[in-house]
């Protein structure tokens, strides 16, 4: 890890560790908190696929979901304690994805995108009418809440939780791109003939990388749905997904920063543009736009360059 | 005909109506150097490319040590003990000289993403095996005071030799070496012409394609000649060299170029 990346961890670190003290109790910048971080850890799984495997998901909504269902229905429906049942939506959303992916990361092009997209929408339509199991169009109501050796995690601990798997992912993501599985990846990025006859497997190595960042998704479902204790299926539809994208996209997907960044800024811009009512979708999108057109390679790499400039003035 | 560490039988490459190798049958036999000549288009990387797995032949088979190659992808040939270098360069120039010849040691580690994001101890002994092994063959080609650089800001010659570096870290059994002496002066050359024997010396045979006439009469033990895809002349280099065919085949090229 660079320098520069763990004084930025510890920065994030402390302004979430003084929250409470910044903003007492105040219920919504606490939950605001609490959903950039979950979107976090989802755009941080995106970044690697996009940035280093090349591929784009369009079904990552549906990993989210089925990480929230899981834990939801087997910690309303079975005493399994939720801990467990996180990781039982874990292991169920890697399988997933791998049964996904493995067909269709053999394949050069975009049909992961392809795939993705029907895929999330089949489990869309799994998650209105399974109504048995996932209570239909109306959700699950009632999950409760977290328990962890004892005690139930709530408000500022929630955050603290949330934080510390974001932390927890960002290093393990750190380590995978700095291993033979991340040179790997950025070898079929430089040469796709060349890595081959290196021996690299590309399609084994994305379709690793796919089932881990569907594995980051499943745990931030879980997280979601502990923290709100009651889901419904729009949560987890096509526009999710999507707006997980444009978080890669605009925060840039060089780094994981980047993803973290682009969480942050879609996360918070829909609540400050709420005072422009009719016109909040408008200036929504206007933004959106002037950050493509402006900075292409996303904010990340426009506050790297400003930085650059600054630094070569003084 | 001999049994060799590679036999390529009656093979046969066709793109649309072109038979770029037509009825090939020749054999390596282990330890050897051999060279590929022939003129331009003659088929030569051609022949690399269907032995590497980069695409399937059209008929006919080849076989490395027994095992037949028709079918396997490029990784799996590479997991038998074949590598190569490219003619036009393959190098991964998004990452560092070292990095490049740590990804040709990719092949003989098995960290899975687990171990890989969570450092376990295992996987940390892995990695400083590929390291070293990777500044072995840097050293070997010597490169190890450009280790740290961009591959893509390497010159020309160096980048020549981080190719077969990273070829090496594969440890092969069996190196295609596709015209590595394309672009180098006369010093160069020399050096690699060391080079290509020292690597045969440390028990790996070698396949050479290339057109520096005098590089490939030094070293090589046989000689393979193509034309159109086709064998005109294999032997001692002795022999190739007035083997009225061959010069017939270079005169013509000549003629035809003027």
């Amino acid at each position: 890890m660079k320098r520069r990346d763990l004084q930025v961890i510890l920065l994030i670190a402390a302004g979430i560790g003084a929250f409470p003290w910044l903003a007492g109790r105040n219920e919504y910048f606490l939950s605001l908190l609490v959903f950039m971080g979950i979107n976090g850890m989802i755009t941080m799984g995106l970044s690697l696929l996009m940035g280093y495997a090349g591929q784009i998901s369009l079904g990552h909504a549906a990993f989210y979901g089925l990480g929230a269902y899981s834990s939801a229905i087997l910690t309303t429906r079975t005493s399994l304690p939720a801990p467990a049942a996180a990781l039982a939506g874990m292991v169920l959303s890697g399988l997933v994805a791998y049964l996904v992916g493995r067909p269709t990361l053999r394949l050069k092009g975009h049909y992961m995108a392809v795939a993705t997209l029907g895929f999330g929408e089949i489990m869309f339509i799994l998650f209105n009418e399974v109504s048995s199991l996932t209570g239909g169009p109306s959700g699950l109501s009632g999950i409760p809440p977290l328990v962890l050796g004892g005690f139930p995690v709530e408000g500022a601990a929630y955050l603290y939780l949330v934080w510390g798997g974001v932390l927890l992912l960002f290093l393990f993501s750190l380590n995978v791109i700095d291993s033979r599985v991340g040179r790997a990846l950025r070898a079929v990025h430089g040469s796709e003939l060349a890595a081959g006859a290196m021996g690299v497997d590309a399609a084994r190595c994305k379709v690793e990388v796919f089932v881990l960042s569907a594995v980051y998704a499943s745990l931030a479902g879980s997280l979601y749905a502990h923290f709100i204790s009651f889901i419904s299926p729009s949560s987890f539809s096509l526009m999710f997904s999507i707006l997980l994208l444009m978080m890669v996209v605009v925060g840039g997907t060089e780094t994981l920063w980047g993803a973290l960044l682009g969480s942050a800024v879609l996360t918070l811009l829909p609540e400050y543009l709420r005072g422009l009512e009719d016109f909040e979708v408008l200036a929504y999108g206007a933004i959106l736009m002037a950050v493509l057109l402006f900075l292409p390679r996303g904010i990340m790499d426009g506050i790297r360059r400003a930085w650059a400039r600054l630094a070569g003035k003084t | 005909m001999e049994e060799g560490i590679l036999q390529v039988r009656g093979l046969q490459k066709i793109f649309g109506g072109l038979k770029a190798i037509d009825g090939l049958d020749f054999a390596v036999k282990e330890g050897q150097i051999k060279s590929v000549i022939g003129p331009n288009g003659a088929g030569k990387t051609t022949l690399f490319n269907l032995l590497t797995g980069v695409f399937p032949p059209t008929r006919g088979t080849f076989e490395f040590r027994g095992a037949l190659l028709n079918g396997r992808k490029p990784h799996e040939i590479a997991h038998l003990g074949i590598s190569r270098t490219f003619q036009n360069l393959e190098l991964f120039a998004n990452m560092t000289v070292l990095e490049n010849v740590m990804v040709g040691a990719h092949n003989h580690t098995a960290a899975g993403l687990f171990s890989a994001g969570l450092r376990l101890p295992a996987m940390r002994r892995e990695e400083k095996k590929i390291r070293e092994k990777a500044w072995e063959e840097l050293r070997f080609m010597g490169l190890e005071e450009k280790a740290s650089w961009g591959a893509a800001s390497l010159p020309l010659g160096e980048q020549k030799l981080l190719e077969i570096a990273r070829a090496l870290a594969t440890h092969p059994r069996f190196l295609l070496l596709d015209e590595p002496a394309a672009g180098l002066n006369i010093r160069e050359t020399e050096t690699l012409s060391r080079t290509i024997l020292a690597i045969r010396g440390r028990g790996i045979t070698v396949l050479l394609v290339e057109h520096d006439m005098s590089l490939v009469m030094g070293i090589s033990d046989e000689v393979l000649v193509l034309n159109y895809g086709r064998k005109i002349a294999e032997g001692v280099p002795r022999e190739i060299q007035r083997n009225p065919a061959v010069i017939a085949a270079y005169l013509g090229e000549e003629n035809g170029n003027a």
